[in-house]
């Protein structure tokens, strides 16, 4: 059955502990990234010394908080008086608990006993823990920013679980970087009580959610991890990366966790078995999440390319062609017909559809709705974008801007690029496929009017087409998995 | 740890449902020749007994017997081989059979995940090629299905030097065979290896099973 987390990831009211006037102190920058991202309910702060910190006023003890006024506690407090704390706590209507603090199984044998005490009193008091020993949770829909670190990601729809702490700055990091947001982040840390399973399958269920990302280093119970995972799938997606994949990695994560590692190849068909979608590295995960919280599910492994770029369209064809679970569409003879009416005869007249520079300026949007239209492509890659809203910052940054016609020709780039992000997401929702946009520009120029266009559609816009491949090999390998049990 | 004979191994995994090569039992010289007539040549001879793994190190296996006399020499060493370790043998003769491809099938019990079915493509560059995929058992025929889609010598598996492409079904068969067989708490392992490919259906010339 799955546990209710919703006092931990939206909490009435949060208190947390530990709370110095030193603002290097875990309770301080807990307290400071509450108050700082928009959250609406109230925050309380628990130290030893009295005043205020951060213009909030200290109290000297859990036992002063308000009943009923915090339903999650986070503490950053030592060990040594954590239980009596959240005894306390419980005591005052917390029924959630996330403990940042390190000092427990990850440091031996009495750190171990200390952290099945802090098990005993949530199971005595029906508490939700989340920790110890990790960076915090975000739930960017309530504002929630309750971690000892930044950033604060921006919202979405993907949820985030991490046996790493650091992993989930990372994935909040891509999310900045490209637009596409959380739902929720959790650093497991020790995973005392609450594990990866346990967020995903409330992920599953959670409205917020459309897609579950976890970055995993050890399972100690592989065989329930697997048949809980292999019903949540059904529900929702799930992205996974595994730490230990190499003998050198699994020294590196059994010293890190104490789990140990499991062999690379059964956990891969375990992964398979049951529906997750694995990915190899913390990047290409992210971006399959990003994936699937952005693009519908496609019907099929038919992927057609529409390029302004002949070399693009060639190398990506090359990686479509290798890939286990994409097939390179041939051009049907109807799809053909109707763009040679479009598009002066030099055009490929293949798949890659390939506009070798005989379009106008109706054509890509005109196109991508064609192509994404007919039965035979199940998704679609667009490339070659971002040329004219480069031209556009050039000639903007000039000497001669904005005479000699200069604005109008920009903005008319400008406008252009924007017409062709449109055009990618309204072919994508129109005819439930998904239409990735790939460039390099979206790193080495993230300010192109095309990457923002696409990004103001919610959309990734990927950084190379190999990765666009990739991410999409996903969505139908996941696709597959599920079609196959319906 | 203990291991079964081959005769009751392979009697094990084909009451569950995977295809063995033909085979009898022999005690001495005479008998074998005459199973091996019955059977047809070329044939194959082992040592066979409870105690007895590492047939091929040992020089227990006799390949390729194509007359009476073959089978006799062979029967008389293999017998002659046997030592007061190995307690009671006797001899296991099969049929030869041909294929060019070779895949390697079997249970394990992972300490994390519990028992899992294997399938990798074999032969003597098997760990070279290092081409495996595992699935956890029990698994379903959709399960044994996406486990042979694993492997990445897919052309291996379809037509191949005038061979008609193995039998999915057939191999389906095979693996949740193995898989069914995870039930029985006694089994710590079985290795089906190798398994040869012939007209399509894949054949266990070799069945090992541990007993935990």
């Amino acid at each position: 059955m799955t546990r209710d987390l919703r006092p931990l990831f939206e909490p009435r009211g949060v208190v947390v502990t530990g709370v110095s006037s030193h603002p290097g102190k875990f309770g301080f920058v807990t307290l400071h990234n509450l108050l700082s991202c928009e959250y609406q309910g109230e925050v309380f702060a628990v130290g030893r010394e009295e005043g205020t910190v951060l213009d909030q006023p200290v109290l000297a003890s859990i036992e002063m908080l308000p009943d009923g006024a915090a339903e999650l506690l986070v503490v950053c407090t030592p060990v040594s008086v954590n239980e009596e704390i959240i005894r306390a706590a419980a005591a005052r209507g917390v029924r959630a608990v996330f403990v940042a603090a390190g000092g427990y199984s990850e440091t031996g044998d009495e750190g171990e006993a200390a952290e099945a005490r802090l098990v005993a009193i949530a199971n005595e008091l029906g508490l939700v823990l989340a920790g110890p020993n990790g960076q915090g949770i975000t739930s960017p829909p309530v504002g929630l920013c309750a971690q000892i670190v930044a950033p604060f990601p921006p919202r979405g729809r993907i949820g985030v679980a991490s046996q790493s702490g650091n992993f989930v700055s990372a994935f909040q990091n891509y999310a900045k970087q490209t637009e596409v947001g959380l739902s929720r982040s959790v650093s497991a840390g020790n995973a005392a009580a609450t594990g990866i399973a346990d967020y995903l399958e409330w992920f599953a269920d959670d409205p917020e959610t459309d897609v579950g990302l976890c970055y995993l280093e050890g399972l100690t119970a592989g065989r329930e991890f697997f048949e809980r995972v292999r019903q949540i799938t059904m529900r929702m997606p799930v992205v996974v990366v595994k730490g230990g994949a190499t003998s050198g990695g699994q020294l590196a994560a059994a010293s890190h966790t104490g789990a140990l590692a499991s062999n690379d190849r059964i956990f891969d068909g375990m992964a398979r078995q049951a529906g997750m979608i694995r990915a190899t590295n913390i990047e290409s995960a992210f971006e399959a999440a990003a994936t699937f919280a952005t693009q519908p599910l496609p019907r099929g492994n038919g992927v057609l390319i529409l390029t302004t770029a002949g070399g693009w369209g060639v190398m990506t064809a090359d990686a479509v062609t290798a890939h286990r679970d994409l097939m390179l569409t041939p051009l049907p003879n109807d799809l053909l017909a109707a763009i040679d009416e479009m598009l002066p005869p030099r055009w490929s007249r293949n798949n890659p559809v390939d506009l070798a520079a005989g379009e106008t300026r109706d054509t890509i949007p005109e196109l991508l709705d064609m192509v994404a239209g007919h039965p035979a492509v199940d998704s679609v890659v667009q490339l070659g974008l971002g040329i004219q809203g480069n031209t556009a910052d050039l000639t903007r940054s000039g000497p001669f801007y904005p005479s000699h016609g200069l604005e109008r020709i920009v903005d008319f780039h400008d406008r252009q690029e924007r017409r062709y992000a449109q055009a990618a997401a309204e072919a994508s929702t129109n005819h439930q496929k998904p239409v990735l946009v790939a460039s390099e520009l979206a790193i080495t120029q993230p300010k192109n009017s095309m990457v923002a266009a696409v990004r103001e559609t919610d959309r990734l816009c990927y950084s190379s087409a190999n990765r666009a491949v990739t991410a999409l090999g996903c969505l139908v390998r996941y696709a597959t998995w599920r079609r196959a049990r319906i | 740890m203990t291991t079964l004979s081959e005769k009751d191994s392979r009697t094990l995994v084909a009451n569950a449902g995977v295809i063995v090569s033909d085979w009898a039992t022999a005690t001495d010289p005479d008998s074998a020749v005459a199973v091996s007539r019955t059977m047809g040549f070329p044939v194959a001879i082992k040592l066979c007994g409870d105690t007895i793994t590492h047939k091929t190190e040992r020089g227990l296996v006799k390949l390729s017997l194509t007359s009476d006399d073959d089978v006799r020499i062979a029967a008389r060493d293999l017998l002659a081989a046997a030592t007061p370790d190995d307690g009671d043998v006797e001899l296991l003769v099969s049929t030869m059979v041909k294929g060019d491809r070779e895949l390697i099938a079997g249970l394990v019990r992972d300490p994390h995940f519990g028992p899992c079915v294997m399938l990798g493509i074999g032969g003597v560059l098997a760990e070279v090629v290092a081409d495996v995929a595992f699935r956890l058992a029990p698994l379903d025929r959709l399960d044994a299905h996406e486990l042979i889609e694993d492997l990445d010598a897919q052309t291996l598996l379809g037509s191949f030097r005038g061979q008609p492409p193995v039998n999915r079904e057939a191999l389906i068969d095979t693996l949740c065979a193995l898989g069914a067989l995870s039930d029985n708490p006694t089994i710590a392992s079985i290795d089906l290896n190798p398994l040869i490919v012939v007209n399509g259906f894949p054949v266990a010339v070799d069945a090992l099973v541990e007993h935990a």
